[in-house]
């Protein structure tokens, strides 16, 4: 009876995660084994003719292969780096101010609804907003004339450092609030117990912030540099939009989204396919990463995720 | 040493704050001179800069939104349904699935559990290629549908609801409401959907967002100008010779694409930094 009961129960777990793995399936899967397909075939548009499609191995996988894809990744990793390494020494250093009960910041609710603002802006716009404002008739050209601190405009758009630096600061600006807060929760979950003691016994914040506080959050910083990590492989909207798809000058800010989508819109199927296929083996490699951490996260610390969610999900139905 | 201290921790009192306003001073910096640029004119903004508004607010208003060759106005309704739809679909389907592998004994339970996590932070552009030609093929292309139908399977959602009701329902909840006679789907629309309420709100409005900003996959599926949403109309201009074009009437196109959001997020920002905290996933 008992069994009966637990075997039509199950009819309903399959049904409620039906939806769920039916839509994953159709958009996702399919999707995954035609792109793996079309890269071992040779289907792209000459001019008016469209060429293929015509099996042709590894030839795809071979010729992209060369020092485009080298040239392209390397710009993807300087222009996630970049933006990288400013983002979790700011986001660290705030999230140690913002959770330091002996330093008392004044407008701390205001501070992180600003930080966090620029995470919700949407990435094309942001990146239209900056191309308008540092172009050479621009405001912030205008601007530094007018205090003297330039003599004649500057053409930042038009230096390969100029272009970098301003994809980074973007991105900088995009994503330093989101991480800060995500540390800054993590370390509110250090046992305040930890810092009392060493406080007692002459640790000073420095100390604390090194030999405490970083240790503790490493969980969460090793996750955050994946994620990041995954998300800097994925760099398409701001450079897209920022240099109308060029990438310029010559190429440096040209990430490897930027080129997929160009294979795309060619479109030529083949390479387009080969390329992906590349950038799901390395992300398949990240996303293993991330599943680790997950299931680690899940086993050990269980209870106090829990706990912190329950205090989370009050916090959250009082806002309601 | 008492004393030493309290200097010391003045003394970053004083660093902290003043970093602080530098980098806040930075996020709003643009976005200040980008809604005092949209209220000025042509002639107005080829003078300079200025910090000061100016009084083509309206004017620059109106281009915007009589301009075909961009069609904004269409754009954000384009825009806003697809990314209410996305919210809607994509939270309630994933506390349904959140639900069903939380409530629910199975063979492939453990199985099911795990796939999602694998797949947790896969990026959605290595199947670019295969997911245009299937909707090509379904004869979706160049349609909203195929913007909104995907969210159903939002593995970072799931996750969040998941772990939600882990901390918030308890399996007795689910079993008296059996007693009671409530059938499994009705005991989900009716006891555990408001329950899950501040979930669904915070992840709603994450994932609306998200669909808003989208740009990479509309662009590869719209072709026609009055499907359009906002990130590729932006786009669009970008492409656009656009350096003769009415510089006021640029701006004012930049600020409603960012200012909805801003706006909502001015009403909701303390239930959003909560959420933040938990929905640590990045899509």
């Amino acid at each position: 009876m008992k069994k009966k009961k637990s075997i039509t129960r199950a009819k309903w777990g399959y049904l409620f995660i039906l939806p769920f793995f039916l839509c994953y399936f159709i958009f996702s899967f399919i999707p995954l084994l035609d792109t793996i397909r079309y890269s071992f075939y040779e289907y792209y548009r000459s001019g008016l003719k469209i060429v293929g499609p015509n099996f042709v191995g590894l030839k795809n996988y071979a010729g992209i292969l060369g020092p485009d894809l080298f040239r392209y990744m390397g710009n993807t990793f300087i222009l996630w780096i970049l933006g990288f390494i400013p983002q979790i020494v700011i986001a660290l250093v705030l999230a140690a101010w913002f959770s330091d009960s002996r330093l008392k910041i004044h407008g701390e609710g205001f501070f992180k609804v600003v930080i966090y603002l620029p995470n919700l802006i949407m990435a094309s716009a942001f990146a239209m907003l900056f191309f308008t404002m540092f172009s050479t008739s621009g405001p912030i050209n205008n601007l530094l004339m007018d205090f003297g601190i330039i003599k004649k405009k500057i053409d930042f758009m038009g230096s390969v450092g100029g272009t970098r630096t301003l994809i980074c600061i973007m991105n900088f600006l995009m994503w330093f609030g989101n991480t800060s807060i995500m540390l800054m929760a993590a370390i509110m979950g250090i046992s305040p117990d930890l810092f009392e003691a060493a406080s007692i016994d002459g640790c000073n914040p420095l100390q604390a912030f090194f030999r405490i506080t970083l240790p503790m959050i490493r969980p969460i910083l090793s996750y955050t540099l994946i994620v990041s990590l995954i998300g800097g492989l994925q760099m398409f909207d701001v450079p897209q939009i920022f240099t109308n798809g060029q990438g310029n000058p010559d190429r440096t800010s040209y990430t490897l989204i930027m080129w997929l989508n160009n294979f795309l819109k060619a479109p030529d199927y083949g390479r387009a396919g080969a390329l992906s296929v590349y950038l799901f083996i390395v992300s398949g490699i990240l996303c293993f990463f991330v599943y680790q951490m997950m299931k680690d996260d899940d086993q050990d610390g269980s209870k106090k995720a829990a706990k912190k969610q329950k205090k989370l999900a009050k916090q959250l139905a009082k806002n309601a | 040493m008492k004393k030493e201290n309290k200097i010391g921790n003045g003394v970053r009192g004083v660093v902290a704050h003043i970093v602080l306003i530098i980098l806040s001073f930075m996020c709003l910096f643009f976005f200040y001179i980008l809604i005092i640029n949209a209220t000025r004119s042509h002639a107005d903004l080829q003078k300079g800069f200025s910090a000061l508004p100016g009084n083509s607010l309206i004017k620059n208003f109106k281009a915007v939104a009589n301009d075909g060759t961009f069609p904004m106005v269409r754009g954000i309704l384009n825009s806003l349904i697809v990314s209410s739809l996305c919210a809607a679909i994509c939270t309630y389907f994933s506390s349904l699935t959140a639900y069903g592998l939380y409530v629910y004994d199975f063979k492939l339970r453990k199985a099911a559990f795990t796939f999602i996590m694998a797949i947790l932070v896969m990026p959605t552009q290595v199947t670019a290629l295969g997911f245009l030609r299937l909707i090509t093929n379904m004869g979706m292309y160049d349609s909203l549908l195929p913007l909104i139908v995907p969210s159903i399977a939002s593995p970072a959602v799931f996750y969040f609801m998941h772990s939600y009701l882990q901390s918030s329902l308890p399996i007795s909840l689910v079993e008296a409401a059996r007693i009671d006679g409530s059938k499994e789907f009705q005991t989900f629309n009716r006891i555990v959907l408001p329950i899950m309420k501040p979930a669904i709100a915070v992840q709603a409005i994450f994932t609306f967002v998200g669909s808003w900003n989208n740009y990479f996959v509309p662009a590869l599926v719209i072709q026609s100008k009055n499907k359009m949403t906002v990130p590729i109309l932006i786009a669009t201009l970008r492409g656009a010779d656009y350096m003769n074009f009415d510089m006021g009437k640029i701006y004012m196109m930049i600020s409603v694409a960012i200012l909805p959001i801003i706006l909502v997020y001015l009403f909701l920002s303390r239930y959003i930094i909560a959420g933040v905290t938990l929905g640590g996933v990045k899509e």
